[in-house]
């Protein structure tokens, strides 16, 4: 039980990665005297000094400038409430819901954001008791009104995004739609072949922990689009 | 359950179902066997089968349970009615609340607690079949199951039991992971739970009397039967994505 679990490897709870103080215990690791441990079931990551756990299950915890899909659960005097797919709703104020002045007198907060509604949004903060603020205020945050959202497991999200955002950007290219990834596990796909957009989605979900998925993401939307590397849409 | 006490647990070095004092029934861990789930796990310890589930981290009712600054484990041990010959009458009696009580502070050791403020984290572990040593069995279970679900945790929860039997003279010997005739009339019987790789004992339970020197002789021959466990929990782990990546 003494070994080291190289980079890379599977590894699991109370699993020594490195031993010394040189390295820096990361995400998913902490320290016990001389080593570092691993705190998930995942995959090592070392980055120089810093070792890291990358977990392969588990719900979605917020994090801060994250961008997300919410849905809105409630509409309140001066805020909305916010389910985002993890164990904590999230908050959003009025500051937060438009670039301009919003006069409660005159309008009903619902004409903005209504119960039901699908919301691009980003994490403003997170508080340490697990207090959430979010907001539409920043770039390609809005109200979705078209388009389908999926869920999928939020641990599988960075294979979803892929290196660079090489993944998403292929499935873009390839059926032409629109692809928005929320960190908290919900895609939004509109336009374009939506359903074989979906469907790599999904097989990426299911695949995520294997090598080479790029390459087999490749075929089946070479395959089963129309054979046609469409315009690169801008978003 | 008119049968008699027998006249010995264990003659000339063997036990009644043919293992060595040190043996512990032959042992298999699945994970992923509830997809409902966020994590779970079955544990077979020979005829002993248990199911464990995990759901959360998640809102928590009643509230006033509630933690600001921390999450709270909760774990549910059960004995379905159809786990032992007589039928055993459904929902937790007295037994089963004192073992969930337990469960739940040995499984809150292992767990980076104030990682989510509010919340609870549900374990439910269910006794499909009993042979004795099932509340081990269930917290191996529950620690394969909260890995499986992706909790942040300090470690596994490895645990065994072991206990005090007799002899044709009457002399007690202490034995490892211990079965029904030996839970029924045993001279002593005690569980117990470690984290491995911080080498800290979270759980003991005694049942019975053993001195100071049969108990550390004891300890020290379920200590050994615990790396084969730890070892049976980690590959199960890994079972579910090494499949596949090849």
């Amino acid at each position: 039980m003494t070994e080291l679990a190289g980079n890379r490897s599977l590894v699991t709870p109370g699993e020594i990665l490195s031993k010394g103080m040189e390295s820096l215990p990361g995400f998913g690791t902490f320290r016990d005297g001389d080593f570092i441990r691993a705190s998930f079931l995942g995959l090592s990551d070392i980055k120089g000094r810093l070792v890291n756990v990358i977990p392969l299950s588990g719900k979605y915890i917020p994090k801060k400038d994250d961008p997300i899909i919410g849905i809105v659960k409630d509409v309140r005097f001066s805020n909305w409430e916010i389910e985002i797919n993890s164990p904590y709703t999230a908050v959003m104020m009025i500051s937060e819901a438009s670039n301009g002045y919003i006069d409660t007198n005159r309008e009903p907060l619902s004409k903005y954001f209504d119960v039901g509604d699908t919301v691009l949004c980003k994490i403003k903060n997170v508080e340490e008791n697990m207090n959430i603020h979010v907001t539409v205020r920043a770039p390609g945050m809005r109200k979705l009104n078209d388009g389908k959202v999926i869920e999928v497991k939020s641990s599988k999200i960075p294979r979803i995004i892929g290196k660079s955002a090489s993944m998403v950007k292929m499935i873009k290219e390839y059926t032409g739609s629109n692809v928005f990834v929320g960190q908290n596990g919900r895609v939004w796909v509109s336009g374009g072949n939506e359903a074989l957009a979906i469907k790599v989605i999904k097989t990426i979900e299911q695949q995520a922990h294997t090598s080479g998925l790029t390459d087999k993401i490749k075929t089946i939307l070479e395959a089963e689009g129309d054979g046609r590397r469409k315009t690169e849409i801008s978003d | 359950m008119a049968e008699e006490r027998p006249k010995y647990l264990i003659k000339a070095g063997k036990r009644l179902d043919g293992r060595k004092p040190g043996d512990a029934r032959p042992m298999k861990i699945e994970t992923g066997v509830i997809e409902n789930a966020e994590g779970s796990a079955m544990v077979e310890f020979g005829k002993t089968k248990v199911v464990a589930a995990v759901y959360g981290p998640r809102d928590i009712h009643p509230k006033h349970m509630m933690r600001s600054n921390r999450t709270l484990v909760r774990a549910r041990y059960d004995m379905l009615p159809f786990s032992v010959e007589d039928r055993k009458r459904p929902g937790p009696g007295r037994r089963e609340r004192e073992i969930s009580k337990v469960l739940s502070e040995t499984l809150n050791t292992a767990v980076f607690v104030e990682k989510f403020p509010r919340t609870a984290i549900d374990v439910f572990i269910s006794v499909i079949q009993a042979d004795a040593s099932t509340r081990v069995a269930g917290l191996n279970a529950a620690s394969v199951a909260m890995a499986d679900a992706g909790l942040p945790m300090r470690d596994l929860v490895v645990s065994t039991s072991f206990g005090k039997i007799h002899d044709e003279k009457g002399k007690g010997h202490m034995v490892v992971d211990v079965f029904k005739p030996e839970d029924n009339w045993g001279m002593a019987d005690i569980a117990y739970a470690k984290l491995p790789n911080l080498d800290k004992y979270v759980l003991l339970q005694m049942d019975g009397n053993v001195t100071k020197d049969e108990f550390f002789k004891g300890l020290e021959m379920a200590d050994k039967s615990l790396d084969d466990i730890y070892k049976a929990q980690v590959a199960a782990l890994k079972k579910k994505y090494m499949e596949g990546s090849k």
